[in-house]
């Protein structure tokens, strides 16, 4: 069926180049007019892509990455200034017409977006969208066109494809959009294909299943890749070669061992120093490295490196004049950096450029758990929010289990994590917790107190003991507030005077890492971090025993992220918090966490210390999700064989009988017909591990299996 | 657009040389701080304060009062014993001009303030408590939406025959807020599901002191505008009213009665009569613009015009 998909011969041994490039960029500018002046968002971007190779473009936000893409396709706002080269097989791009780059983009040079819930049109079915990006480069018959659509539907992934075909994209899941997307993009065999963050709206599971797709649909066209992301650890195993970028510009690129193994410029080590890692056994609390402060503004750059104020290992010449991209030594990579002979020498050790910043430890490590005090005890909490049809009378038709029974704890001076995908009742069980009232069913206790039985005023009393930070620092504080009105606000709600809450706010800010005269700033004035540190100290005012951190550190860019992190990590230390920590990104909780609970579908299926549940998970969705995850250590991820979920996560309005992860499950897949009986009509309960001190499964068949 | 992060270590922004700004006054004193900056703000303020005190002290100015005819100087220009001159009947358009400006100010800046006022409470509260509260309120805007307001004004107004002018104010203002306050009621429904408002019920702030604190200076924009709006807009409704008998009556005057009067004599040589009390009503919708201008800046952090660089 997929024969005729292949065009060109697509060789799978894509690391060698071979022959002339597909695509050259050569010393790519990009300037866009503003009324502080010129910013200058690209300054020199090049490289050659040869066929079937994956080019890795790595770095933060205004690093420069996506706007460098959008020049390649000419698809940049009027009051962009592009020169330098791009050539397609030979073929000048800069400069065509847009009636020219018409016939070039989506042909020869096909583009996948971060939001695939944008990038299609939500009033035509996605079987005619896909048909529109075949028939508008290539006479077909209405009929021909049908049965390819079809058939990339069918490349891509997905189920049931004539079905889906006359679906419209809000009736497909994220990450069944952005396998439409990749179908279009390969619908006439480009040469190059963009992948502008495609996988970072999407869970980690699916991100396995889309880079799968990703990596199918270029065998079969043969297709070169650049793929643009942040994220190191897609990077590892996807990409032959990378370009880390910084200010515009690439500073360091090599084949992807070498910018992992052998980094040759301070950034590149900063940034894999700031993630926190999965793999790294008894290295439960080592503090990540984080860059200090911000890249510089891209408007009137002087003639200095662009990294040197956040450099530790700067020296007068990187005041002097920004360094060439040039190899290190005879058998490096090239690299932007006035040290790099001293990185290549060893004068300078690269776990030595970064100093380890030290974190407390609490008096608390020292106690035992069992004879801590529990500070939040949830008990068989559910919720469940009717679904209601009719315009006028309304009536019930199902029930949305968003949280479906879930029960732990925490104690004093300890860290849960609460991991899951999207829609698995993560942030309802918070609210829940957070409305501080009777839940539908359950109990949830702070300090023994059980919520519902409160009055009002024990319930303002108990506010002060429990608080959350949420996810988007800039959506949690108020834009027409000045900060330090936000961080005296709970202090203010609870009775406290003008003076003394003003000077606990100096303390807070202190305390985040912040200076007191920034309380008369908007948020707008600060960067993400800061703003996060905000949030952090707004949680801190009234001295609360809980803190709930609802993914605190996804919105941030990686060397910022691990910053915070540190800082709540010291926090904890100094303060005995404990806190909740919400999560989808396993890295950051193994990281930070003491305890983790694994949720699924509104229930809870796997709990224990941090060691045993990702060094042995024994639920299979667990397994699963740790093996979706990728490793920022290109060796380790070439080895690694994934785990790869069928299917999307289902809708809590229609959990499956039984084993409420039967449909997805590997494991099932594998039982004899007997067995299967079990999981189809008996609920699993959760169960403590055989021999093990602290960690429960909800699986009839759990075993340990190591998977990181 | 370029945003300046804060790792600079100057301070444009602390008061004085103490590095603790006031966190009590925080927001109060930040934004009148702001708004100082804007020249045209201030302009328009010191021009409101200086119509003012003209409106209430001008008439000493003048032997004339608004309501005595010179029957020996009718239809004079300009000159030294009548500033603006007199029309037909030999009304002093300058004693006339200053008392009409005393009643349009006050009926202008109240039935603006009434209406914008009744408009951010009800849309607001409707929007953030929602269910019955909701309801309640959508149905009462729907109700005086569909009543034509003019005839109502026009029915209800021999109740009020012979009742001080004062009474107008609320009148008008009763039908001039369905709109505004269905506008704010969807701006609220957004501003309501941000995580900051979450943030503030999970500290434990009181419903309405998050509606004051967090929801109307995020929705500030549309009621500033909305006031500058309706303050011209009072003003003419009111002259609308007198036109058809139903404001201010002869001899009381308002500002909207002397520009009606003056208006067919615009293009005359008899320019006087309009050009006088029009500009006056001119200069009082500006200065009220130049305000809301200035105080929507001065409250929006994106705003680029005023802050300290």
């Amino acid at each position: 069926m997929t024969a005729n998909l292949v065009a060109r011969s697509g060789s799978g041994s894509a690391a060698r180049p071979a022959g002339s490039p597909v695509l050259s960029v050569k010393d790519l500018h990009v300037t866009f007019g503003s009324e502080a002046g010129d910013v200058r968002a690209v300054r020199g971007v090049s490289y050659d892509l040869h066929p079937g190779q994956v080019l890795g473009i790595v770095g933060e936000s205004g690093s420069g990455k996506s706007v460098s893409a959008m020049a390649v396709l000419g698809l940049l706002p009027d009051n962009a200034r592009v020169t330098g080269s791009v050539e397609l097989e030979g073929r000048e791009l800069l400069g065509l017409s847009d009636r020219e780059m018409s016939k070039v983009r989506g042909k020869d040079i096909a583009m996948v977006f971060q939001d695939p819930l944008s990038a299609l049109t939500p009033v035509f079915t996605v079987g005619d969208q896909i048909v529109e990006a075949l028939t508008v480069h290539r006479r077909l018959s209405k009929d021909a066109a049908r049965e390819r659509a079809l058939e990339l539907l069918d490349v891509v992934g997905i189920p049931d494809p004539r079905r889906r075909f006359k679906n419209f994209p809000h009736e497909f899941s994220g990450g069944m959009r952005q396998r439409v997307m990749i179908a279009m993009a390969i619908a006439n065999d480009p040469k190059v294909i963009l992948c502008d963050e495609p996988t970072t709206a999407l869970d980690v599971t699916i991100q396995a299943q889309i880079l799968e797709a990703l990596k199918s649909a270029q065998e079969l066209t043969g297709a070169a890749i650049l793929m643009i992301t942040h994220d190191l650890g897609v990077v590892a195993g996807f990409a032959d070669r990378v370009s880390v970028m910084y200010a515009g510009r690439p500073v360091e690129t090599g084949a992807v061992d070498e910018i992992y193994y052998r980094p040759r410029m301070p950034y590149t080590i900063g940034l894999l120093g700031s993630i926190p890692r999965l793999g790294t056994a008894g290295h439960g609390r080592r503090p990540l490295t984080p860059i200090e402060g911000t890249p510089p503004s891209m408007v009137d750059l002087p003639d200095a490196c662009p990294f040197v104020a956040r450099c530790p290992i700067a020296v007068s010449a990187c005041q002097a004049a920004e360094p060439e991209l040039l190899p290190a030594g005879p058998d490096s990579h090239p690299s932007a950096c006035h040290r790099r002979a001293d990185l290549e020498s060893g004068t300078i050790p690269i776990d030595e450029v970064y100093p380890l910043p030290v974190i407390p430890e609490t008096s608390l490590d020292a106690v035992p758990r069992a004879e801590r005090q529990p500070v939040l005890e949830v008990k068989d909490l559910s919720k469940h929010f009717p679904l209601l049809r009719g315009a006028v009378f309304k009536r019930r038709v199902g029930t949305v289990k968003a949280v479906d029974g879930i029960s732990f704890e925490i104690r004093e001076g300890e860290t849960l994590g609460l991991v899951g995908e999207s829609g698995c009742g993560k942030t309802t069980t918070l609210m829940e917790i957070l409305d501080l009232v009777a839940p539908q069913a359950g109990s949830i206790a702070v300090f023994g107190r059980e919520a519902a039985n409160l009055s009002g005023r024990e319930r303002m009393e108990m506010r002060k003991d429990i608080q959350i930070v949420f996810q988007d620092p800039m959506a949690s504080l108020d834009p027409r507030m000045p900060v330090g009105d936000a961080i005296a606000e709970p202090l203010r709600t609870h009775g406290w005077s003008a003076d003394r809450a003003a000077a606990r706010v100096s303390e807070l800010l202190k305390l985040v890492g912040l200076e007191p005269y920034h309380a008369a700033r908007f948020p707008r004035e600060f960067s993400g971090g800061q703003r996060q540190r905000i949030c952090v100290a707004r949680a801190l005012a009234l001295s609360p025993k809980v803190v709930i951190l609802d993914e605190p550190v996804s919105a941030l860019d990686v060397s910022i992220q691990a910053g915070v992190i540190n800082l709540l990590d010291e926090l904890r230390a100094k303060l005995g918090l404990s806190y909740l920590f919400v999560a989808h990104d396993l890295s950051v909780v193994r990281h930070i966490a003491d305890r983790v609970a694994v949720m699924y579908l509104g229930r809870i299926v796997e709990i224990g210390d941090v060691a045993s549940v990702f060094h042995a998970p024994s639920h299979p969705y667990t397994q699963a999700l740790l093996s979706a995850i990728p490793l920022p250590d290109p060796r380790r991820e070439r080895e690694r064989s994934r785990i790869l979920l069928p299917g999307d996560l289902p809708s809590p309005a229609n959990v499956p009988s039984g084993c409420r992860f039967r449909d997805r499950c590997f494991k099932y897949a594998s039982l004899n017909e007997a067995e299967r009986v079990k999981c189809r009509d008996e609920d699993p309960t959760i169960v403590a591990r055989p021999g093990e001190a602290d960690h429960a499964t909800a699986c009839h068949f759990a075993a340990a299996l190591e998977v990181v | 657009m370029t945003i300046q992060l804060i790792d600079d270590g100057h301070t444009p922004e602390t008061v004085g040389g103490g590095p603790v700004a006031s966190t009590a006054a925080g927001r109060a004193r930040l934004v009148w701080r702001r708004f100082r900056r804007n020249k045209l703000a201030v302009a328009g303020l010191a021009g409101l304060v200086l119509l003012f005190l003209f409106a209430f002290f001008g008439p000493s100015l003048t032997h004339w009062k608004a309501g005595d005819n010179d029957f020996l100087n009718t239809q004079t220009g300009p000159g030294s014993d009548h500033f603006f001159g007199t029309d037909d009947a030999g009304h002093d358009m300058f004693a006339q001009t200053v008392s009409g400006m005393r009643k349009s100010l006050n009926i202008g800046l109240l039935v603006a303030a009434l209406s914008t006022g009744a408009a951010g409470i009800l849309g607001t509260a409707a929007a953030y408590f929602g269910g019955w509260w909701d309801k309640a309120i959508v149905w009462l805007t729907d109700l005086f939406l569909v009543v034509p307001s003019l005839l109502m004004l026009i029915i209800l107004s021999p109740y009020f025959q012979g009742a001080n002018w004062i009474v107008l104010i609320p009148m008008i203002a009763l039908f001039n807020w369905m709109i505004t306050s269905r506008v704010v009621r969807g701006m609220t429904l957004t501003v309501r599901e941000r995580e900051f408002v979450r943030a503030a019920r999970y500290m434990g702030v009181p419903a309405w002191t998050i509606i004051r604190r967090h929801i109307l200076p995020n929705i500030s924009s549309i009621l500033i505008v909305d006031y500058t709006l309706n303050v011209g807009a009072a003003i003419v409704t009111e002259s609308f009213l007198s036109f058809l008998g139903f404001g201010i009556r002869t001899p009381d005057v308002s500002l909207g009665t002397v520009i009606n009067d003056g208006s067919t004599f615009a293009g005359t040589d008899q320019w006087y009569l309009f050009a006088f009390p029009a500009s006056f009503l001119v200069l009082i919708i500006l200065c009220v613009n130049f305000i809301g201008d200035g105080l929507r800046d001065a409250l929006d952090p994106n705003s680029t015009g005023v802050s300290a660089r």
